[in-house]
């Protein structure tokens, strides 16, 4: 019998090629294509006076400079708002090239090709561009101020605003026993992938048609945006996306100005042309996530109860909106997680800000909303001196209570509605893990050596999966061998294995038989895309409807074959056989040269297929409703997201004197569904946890007053190291298969990044005494906070006796945080 | 199509992955450049271009370098091995077998400056301890891993190296 391989930790198929140096990323392909660059704008808003190019004709290599005003038709008008939702008041979008004005650094202005990046940059350092400077809108208070516009003609600054509401929820918050107010901050940060973005074009001149190779995370976007903009048909352009050196969501925005002007000078200039983002690019012209401000106001009662909870969420979408309102739509619904929140109401403003534009970075708005509602969770928990567990629990959703209806719209306009998840059992785990009941004994005990330690807990609920669709194609060859593809893209999630893993247990061939192509619009032109934890629910269900079609076709022809009932055939190690008799047999290959009827035999094998053969001479040698080959393409789409769900702890111990931050333990409780290969599972949740730890400790975007990058390099945007991560995240997986798809799978590339603002801000508050309201928070942050606090500026904690009888904290802080 | 002899360009011999190489190159080219773009030798990646990330490390005479802090006329004479010189034909290499074992890569872009770095490392310490395993990786950027993974490939590479010394000292003892 074949060994079942959904569910098995198996080794990657992708790996072998990745470790010899033989992945083929997007630079390491046309090397004998031109190169362009970029001039970009030094400065945050001003209009553009003049480009003078004179200086720069004269270098040797240069092919061609071009400027807004040599952009025709639609390549010159704005890049498409890809998502207009109607909660959009002024949806602004960029130019491929700027015209007359810059939003913010790093903007194209024009654009350089030569020989090589060598020379185009030479160029690009001799191109003059006069500018009469503006004044900048920086950060969510300025940007809501409005003392200044971003767009002169967006009044307020306000590119978007939405309110969902269900029940009356400032009433009753009001009329609840207990009310509390929360102001809350998340600052900027930003995907990063090792591999920034890159484009590469080929135009055939005989074909007419175009080629084109980017590191996205969308092929179909990319070639439905760019067959637009070139006023190509849609059949003349192909879009490939060759491996990708990780993408976290910024590579799911499309079209990049870049993605518009390299296919367009490559048709023009009838020249092969690539352009490779450097890490400065990256970091002042692709995208940025995560910076909001909030509000809430909750009621509850004397268990902790929510019985209303009304929040107000101003979100920096910086200089343009080609996104949408995605994020903040993401933040405002996800922020429930796995509570039932009486009445709630959310209103969120997108405002515009002279940034670097917002689009999704992994965890894409929730990890916000996650922190705005666990926030509230340890306030509660705090003013009712309660455990925060306690109070969790007692606002879960209960399993019996599932389906959960939100009574909301989520993100992809359908209702949210939770399909599964055992919450209670999930923080039963948690607790257990991580030892919640026992820490206090912990904590006392390190108090006595002089440490200080906290521990954190936060939950969340993620909606994966999202529409409107993928599809699967699946293919048997004569060989035996199985081709796959599916339009959506892979960026190190190892799909070539999973969706091989779901062939291999469909239709019985072995994993190495199985070869997987993602992201290729001449393999499979119907696709979305690869964001939201979408891939291995979307296509790995359209992948296993398909391979199950296969099977099913497969076992006809060779019941017909072998004169006996498909049902009582199976597939094992590539043969057909019958079950008990497994004489009786034939190869999968041999399945496929029977399925498709011959007239030319090309080799011995197909002989078998040829006319004189096969087929019953009264019959259509293909069946009216049949079609010849032993393949089959098929799609999921499902009538609603599915809602994975998890929940971290994290303890973590602060120096006393240098407010450094270590962290402890970290562990995990994930609910993915069923999971097909839990290697993979917790690599991404291993990931995702480093993202967050980033996020939450180390990273942010340093913007001055004037909307320079301050940071803008791998020397001053502190990503992890090594060092800074947990030496090992704890993980138990709680599996509540999906009702919604054939696989029972719910997503989780997202997962181990969304809690972790929350759980951080959670546990140093619990070392620490006294409110934490900001994140990140850095050693030299919280030792400003300690300053404060110790000033009485700000309050202590109420419910716990936390701190520090350490030498360095001030006596008075032990007397405000002791009850 | 104009041609660039305005910019004065410099023969080079080097020895890359014990094959003598030779490219004819401006001063100014990075030894990252030059192997990927002259050489065509795509499997050193470029992260960063300031030298923080560590993706783009190759051997420079058996120690590992940022090669897109060298420019590639230093390299000249130079014994250069990049990640395609690390495996045995088709057997990989122990460190690029561990990460294979332990899930260590995800997206692969970081990974051949890991394996590098990593292979100089056991070299020097064939029997390297868990702190030291996360000392020779603290110089590398990896966004995928949370290199939980990636520490647990440097020891299991060492292991790996030990599994096959003690199969060929046994073989030959035959």
């Amino acid at each position: 019998m074949t060994t079942k391989q959904f569910g098995a930790p198996v080794q990657r198929t992708e790996d072998v090629r990745l470790l010899k140096g033989n992945g083929r990323y997007l630079d390491d392909l046309g090397q004998d294509a031109l190169a362009a660059a970029f001039v970009r704008s030094p400065h945050a808003h001003a209009r553009i006076v003049d480009i003078d190019v004179t200086d720069a004709l004269e270098v040797e290599g240069l092919v061609a400079i071009y400027t807004h005003e040599d952009l025709p038709g639609r390549v010159g008008e704005p890049l498409p708002l890809l998502i207009p939702h109607p909660a959009i008041v002024a949806g602004r979008t960029g130019y491929a090239l700027a015209k007359d004005r810059v939003n913010h650094v790093g903007e194209p202005i024009v654009m350089v090709v030569a020989s090589d990046r060598y020379v185009a940059e030479d160029v690009c350092g001799r191109i003059t561009v006069t500018y009469e400077v503006l004044p900048p809108v920086v950060g969510v208070e300025t940007a809501r101020d409005a003392k200044h516009l971003v767009h002169e003609d967006v009044a307020g600054n306000v590119a978007g605003h939405l309110v969902q509401e269900v029940g009356d929820a400032p009433a009753a918050v009001d009329s609840a026993p207990h009310t509390l107010e929360l102001d809350l901050k998340v600052e900027r940060s930003a995907c990063i992938p090792m591999e920034g973005r890159g484009v590469y074009a080929r135009w055939d001149a005989d074909d007419e048609s175009l080629r084109i190779y980017t590191s996205t995370q969308t092929t179909t976007g990319v070639r439905a945006a760019v067959a637009t903009k070139l006023d190509l048909p849609l059949n003349r352009v192909e879009c490939i996306a060759p491996d990708v050196g990780g993408g976290f969501g910024v590579k799911i925005m499309h079209p990049w100005p870049e993605e518009v002007l390299v296919p367009w000078a490559a048709r023009l200039l009838d020249r092969e042309i690539k352009w490779t983002e450097d890490r400065r690019e990256h970091f002042v012209s692709s995208a940025h996530e995560r910076g909001q401000v909030q509000k809430v106001r909750v009621g509850f009662d004397d268990e902790g109860r929510v019985l209303g909870l009304d929040v107000k969420i101003w979100h920096d979408n910086g200089a343009y909106v080609p996104y949408g309102l995605i994020v903040p739509i993401i933040t405002s619904t996800q922020l429930l997680g796995p509570y039932k929140p009486g009445a709630y109401k959310v209103e969120f403003w997108s405002l515009y800000t002279n940034t670097v534009i917002v689009t999704p970075y992994r965890g894409a708005g929730r990890p916000q909303g996650v922190y705005a509602m666990e926030r509230t969770m340890d306030a509660i928990a705090d003013y009712l001196g309660k455990d925060r567990v306690a109070v969790r629990e007692a606002n879960f959703i209960q399993p019996d209570e599932m389906p959960y209806d939100h009574h909301m719209i989520f993100q992809d306009g359908r209702p949210l509605i939770y399909d599964s998840g055992d919450f209670p059992g999930s923080m039963d785990k948690l607790k257990a893990l991580v030892g919640w009941q026992d820490f206090e004994d912990y904590r006392e005990q390190a108090r006595a050596e002089g440490r200080r330690v906290g521990i954190g807990v936060a939950c969340y609920v993620e909606g994966t999966g999202v529409g409107p669709y993928e599809g699967g194609h699946v293919v048997v060859e004569s060989t035996g061998k199985v081709v796959v593809s599916t339009g959506l893209t892979s960026q190190g999630q190892g799909h070539e294995t999973v969706f091989a893993q779901i062939v291999a247990d469909e239709l019985g061939v072995p994993l190495e038989d199985i070869k997987v192509t993602t992201g290729d619009t001449r393999k499979m032109g119907y696709s979305v895309g690869t964001f939201a934890s979408r891939a291995a629910v979307m296509s790995g269900n359209a992948i296993g409807i398909a391979a199950r079609n296969v099977r099913t076709k497969a076992l006809r022809i060779a019941g017909e074959a072998l004169e006996v009932d498909p049902g009582d055939l199976e597939i094992v190690d590539g043969i057909v056989r019958v079950k008990g008799s497994p004489t009786s047999s034939m190869p999968l290959g041999t399945v496929a040269v029977l399925s498709n009827p011959l007239r030319y035999a090309f080799d011995t094998a197909s002989q078998a297929a040829t006319q004189f053969v096969v087929g019953d001479p009264d019959k259509p040698p293909v069946a009216e409703d049949d079609e010849p080959g032993l393949e089959d393409r098929d799609f999921y789409s499902p009538a609603q997201s599915t809602y994975a769900n998890g929940m971290h702890a994290v303890i973590v111990e602060t120096d006393p004197e240098t407010a450094e931050i270590k962290i402890l333990r970290y562990c995990v409780v994930h609910d993915c569904g069923n999971i097909i290969n839990p290697m993979i599972v917790e690599g991404q949740i291993h990931g995702g946890v480093a993202q967050g730890v980033g996020g939450a400790l180390y990273e942010r975007m340093e913007y001055d007053e004037n909307g320079q990058l301050l940071n803008a390099s791998f020397m001053d945007f502190l990503m992890p190291y090594v060092t800074e991560v947990p030496d090992r995240i704890e993980i138990d997986h709680l599996e509540t298969p999906s009702p919604l798809n054939p696989l029972g799978i719910k997503g989780a590339g997202e997962a181990g990044v969304i809690p972790s603002a929350a759980v951080f801000a959670s546990a140093i508050e619990d070392a620490e005494g006294f409110t934490i309201t900001s994140m990140p928070i850095s050693p030299s942050e919280l030792y400003a906070l300690r300053q404060r606090f110790a000033a009485g500026e700000i309050p202590a904690l109420r419910g716990r006796s936390a701190t520090a009888s350490t030498a360095t904290t001030p006596t008075p802080v032990t007397e405000a945080t002791t009850r | 199509m104009t041609d660039q002899q305005a910019e004065q360009t410099f023969p080079i011999t080097l020895s890359v992955n014990g094959v003598p190489r030779t490219a004819e190159v401006p001063a100014r080219r990075l030894l990252s450049d030059c192997l990927r773009h002259d050489l065509r030798m795509t499997g050193t990646h470029v992260g960063c271009e300031h030298g923080v990330c560590g993706a783009c490390t190759v051997l420079v005479d058996g120690a590992p370098m940022r090669s897109c802090l060298m420019f590639a006329v230093s390299a000249q004479g130079s014994e250069i091995t990049t990640v395609e010189g690390l495996a045995d034909g088709e057997t990989l290499h122990p460190v690029q077998q561990a990460f294979k074992e332990c899930h260590g890569l995800q997206c692969g872009f970081c990974t051949p400056g890991f394996l590098t770095t990593i292979s100089a490392v056991l070299d020097d310490n064939p029997e390297p301890t868990r702190e030291e395993a996360v000392e020779a990786v603290s110089g590398n950027l990896c966004r995928c891993t949370g290199y939980q993974n990636i520490v647990a490939s440097v020891l299991r590479a060492a292991e790996i190296t030990r599994e096959r010394s003690a199969v060929a000292i046994d073989e030959a003892g035959r």
